[in-house]
């Protein structure tokens, strides 16, 4: 079952290998690597120096604040939702768009649903590694919930209502 | 009142098509009872002990005549033919099925209505000073303002899943009558040397089970800044609150665990960051919300001989005094005044209107108060711009549907939650025991006489009946499987809001009314000239109650 989706619409296979929490390095497959942010504070050299494309995953009881500086080498920052209610991880997707200036792919993974993925894309994810029960292709409509928004977020659909002069 | 534009409309019917594809979804199984909770509870809809309940918002307890008049319709036809008015400005149904709801709110949305945000982990329903826009002191409307913070918290992206639910109060003018203290962010309008507008900042304040005053983490700022400061205090909640036990969870625990100048230390740090970056709200936008909330088209009336008629009528007719002098405020227009509509006749379940009532007091509006209405959250209803003129007829026509008794202030004036009876959290009943209380008090002049108490009560230690800041406070608690009643006293919301202390060891329901009536007692033989029940209470502190309430009888 495909279960990513982009924010085209477009849903895909994930090809991304992400290593689960305390996983020791050298029992990481090869391939393109999600890590957790603990293993990338510890080996961050050799991670770098590894064959295939690297990212980091960072959980929601983490402060992406301590990727500052280090954002140049990264392909995907993934951020987790331990159950879909943990809110945490849109303050740090929002700090990571809009403070730290991170350009790259924002995945959110774990306990992701069709529901806040509208959310989700206001606050700067641009990838959805929906609940691997729920088939992305349903998820589709979820990007365009709303026509508008009141309020200003790091993607907004048009003019915010609140900043609109006309 | 402000009016929906386009905008508003478009944001509404996109979340009422959003609900109903969501209600079917988990009717059909595809969503869990766990996955469907929170997003039914941020469209106002619980599952409670004998059906669902729907909390309909009533931002800042504004309405209008034709919403009041859907509100009736709503529970004529889906209902059981009333609706409960709650202590946050907003109306709940007890009786509706869930499968009507999508219905409903389709309905509510056809008169700019919702139940957005009602409940759940988010910025819940902004609330506001029920006579904002009227008051005598009052600094600036706390209306546009709220408004403008209804708007940036509906369906705000980075804060729908904090980790409890988030309260907003804002106050207007210098008595406070939003309660601003006990809220996670109170709001202070005031003006500086330069006459500009700004908020005094609260944060951490609080009834539930750790009841707390918020504290001052700013003493001006400026209006302009609002959103980009609240956002700071959002973001820095949102992250390090407490999200491992749910009765630790609120912001004043956060406030506290940190410190108040730690927590204020991380909201600048954050506010700096965001200020520089967020676009300020247009001015075309705010200027368009502040147009909806004009000074009314005020009639000129000569206001001295209009005062004389009423002089007249009071001194011809007792009961019409009675009800002036509890149920009308002195308006800001000369020639006007303010009417509360009590929702707390005896033997009713305070803050409840029949689908009947709702019609006339919407009907009421149109004739005598330019359509509008205000919700308060001591649970009536108010009128807030009647011709001193027309107060009598008023009067008998609020007489009429069992609208005009004359307490408000008073003792049965009670503030209580749906407790029991119909709530899944209630440790106790709560409706009984307010009507119990109102029976046993039902003598009109000794009431008066007593003058301002708030009695308030509480099913639970969550505090919807305001138990702590009530003069005299009522908690239900479980002592072993029997329902029994805390007695607290000394309580009080506004400027110098305090929080009860608790009399002593808890009371069977049957006793309440005899352990009222004590304290009453010792009130009026030891009061001084013009004291009243709290300045008594504070002036004697709990220790002579605690005496006359638990004395043992002489032994023979």
């Amino acid at each position: 079952m495909q279960n990513l989706l982009s924010t085209d619409g477009r849903v895909a296979d994930d090809d991304w290998i992400l290593l689960e929490k305390e996983t020791p390095l050298q029992d990481a497959p090869a391939g393109d690597l999600i890590v957790p942010l603990a293993l990338w504070r510890e080996s961050r050299e050799t991670l770098l120096g590894r064959d295939g494309r690297i990212g980091v995953l960072v959980y929601s009881d983490e402060q992406v604040e301590e990727l500052d500086g280090q954002l140049e080498g990264l392909s995907i920052i993934a951020l987790d939702f331990p159950v879909f209610s943990d809110g945490r991880s849109y303050s740090n997707a929002r700090i990571l768009r809009e403070r730290m200036h991170y350009r790259g792919e924002l995945r959110a993974v774990g306990d992701v649903l069709r529901d806040q993925i509208f959310l989700m894309r206001r606050c700067g994810f641009d990838s959805f590694a929906l609940r691997a029960d729920r088939p992305a292709s349903l998820a589709t409509t979820a990007l365009t919930d709303f026509r508008h928004a009141y309020q200003q977020a790091t993607i907004d659909p048009g003019t915010p209502l609140l900043t609109r002069s006309d | 009142m402000y009016r929906y534009d386009s905008f508003d409309q478009n944001m509404l019917a996109d979340r009422v098509e959003q609900f109903r594809d969501q209600t079917a979804r988990y009717l059909r199984g595809e969503l869990s009872d766990a996955e469907f909770r929170p997003l039914r509870l941020q469209n106002g809809l619980y599952v409670q002990r004998l059906a669902p309940m729907l909390r309909v918002a009533i931002p800042y307890g504004m309405l209008e005549s034709r919403q009041l008049r859907m509100l009736a319709q709503i529970a004529r036809r889906y209902d059981k033919g009333y609706g409960h008015f709650s202590t946050r400005q907003n109306i709940q149904f007890n009786w509706p099925r869930l499968e009507d709801v999508p219905e409903i709110l389709a309905d509510l949305a056809t008169v700019d209505m919702h139940a957005i945000q009602t409940s759940g982990n988010c910025i819940r329903n902004v609330t506001a000073d029920q006579y904002s826009g009227v008051a005598r002191d009052e600094v600036e409307d706390a209306r546009p303002w709220c408004e403008l913070i209804r708007q940036w918290s509906t369906f705000h992206p980075e804060f729908s899943f904090l980790p409890r639910k988030f309260k907003i109060a804002v106050s207007g003018s210098r008595s406070d009558r939003a309660a601003v203290k006990v809220h996670d962010i109170g709001l202070e309008l005031l003006k500086n040397a330069n006459g500009e507008t700004g908020f005094r900042v609260l944060v951490g304040g609080g009834l539930g089970r750790t009841p707390l005053i918020g504290t001052v983490v700013r003493e001006f700022l400026p209006a302009d800044e609002l959103l980009s400061y609240l956002e700071a205090i959002l973001r820095v909640y949102n992250r390090a609150g407490r999200r491992d036990n749910i009765y630790k969870a609120r912001i004043k625990i956060l406030v506290k665990a940190l410190g108040e100048q730690e927590f204020s230390a991380r909201v600048e740090r954050e506010w700096q960051d965001i200020r520089g970056r967020m676009d300020p709200v247009a001015p075309e936008r705010m200027a368009r919300i502040k147009a909806c909330f004009p000074s009314q088209p005020y009639a000129s009336i000569d206001a001295a001989a209009s005062k004389d008629i009423l002089t007249q009528q009071r001194a011809a007719d007792r009961a019409f005094d009675r009800w002036l002098s509890r149920n009308v405020l002195e308006h800001r227009q000369p020639g006007y005044a303010i009417v509360t509509v009590s929702l707390k006749p005896t033997g009713i379940a305070p803050g409840d209107a029949t689908d009947h009532q709702m019609e006339v007091v919407a009907e009421l509006a149109d004739a005598y108060s330019f359509g509008e209405i205000r919700v308060t959250h001591e649970q009536n209803l108010v009128l807030a711009d009647v011709r001193e003129d027309k107060l009598r007829e008023l009067w008998h026509r609020l007489r009429e549907a069992g609208l005009a008794t004359p307490n408000i202030g008073l003792l049965t004036d009670i503030i209580c939650c749906p407790g029991g009876d119909f709530c899944s959290l209630a440790n106790a009943k709560s409706i009984p025991v307010a009507e119990a209380i109102q029976r046993r008090f039902d003598d009109l002049d000794y009431l008066h006489d007593l003058g301002e108490i708030e009695l308030n009560i509480s099913g639970c230690m969550n505090a919807c009946g305001h138990h702590h800041v009530g003069h005299i406070g009522i908690l239900g608690v479980d002592k072993k499987g029997a329902e029994f009643y805390q007695v607290l006293l000394g309580g009080s919301q506004g400027n110098q809001a305090s929080l009860a202390t608790i009399l002593g060891p808890s009371f069977a329901h049957d006793a309440i009314p005899d352990v009222i009536a004590k304290i009453l007692g010792l009130y009026v033989s030891r009061r001084e000239q013009g004291e009243t029940f709290l300045e008594f209470t504070r002036r004697v502190g709990i220790e002579p109650f605690r005496e006359s309430v638990y004395a043992k009888p002489a032994q023979h």
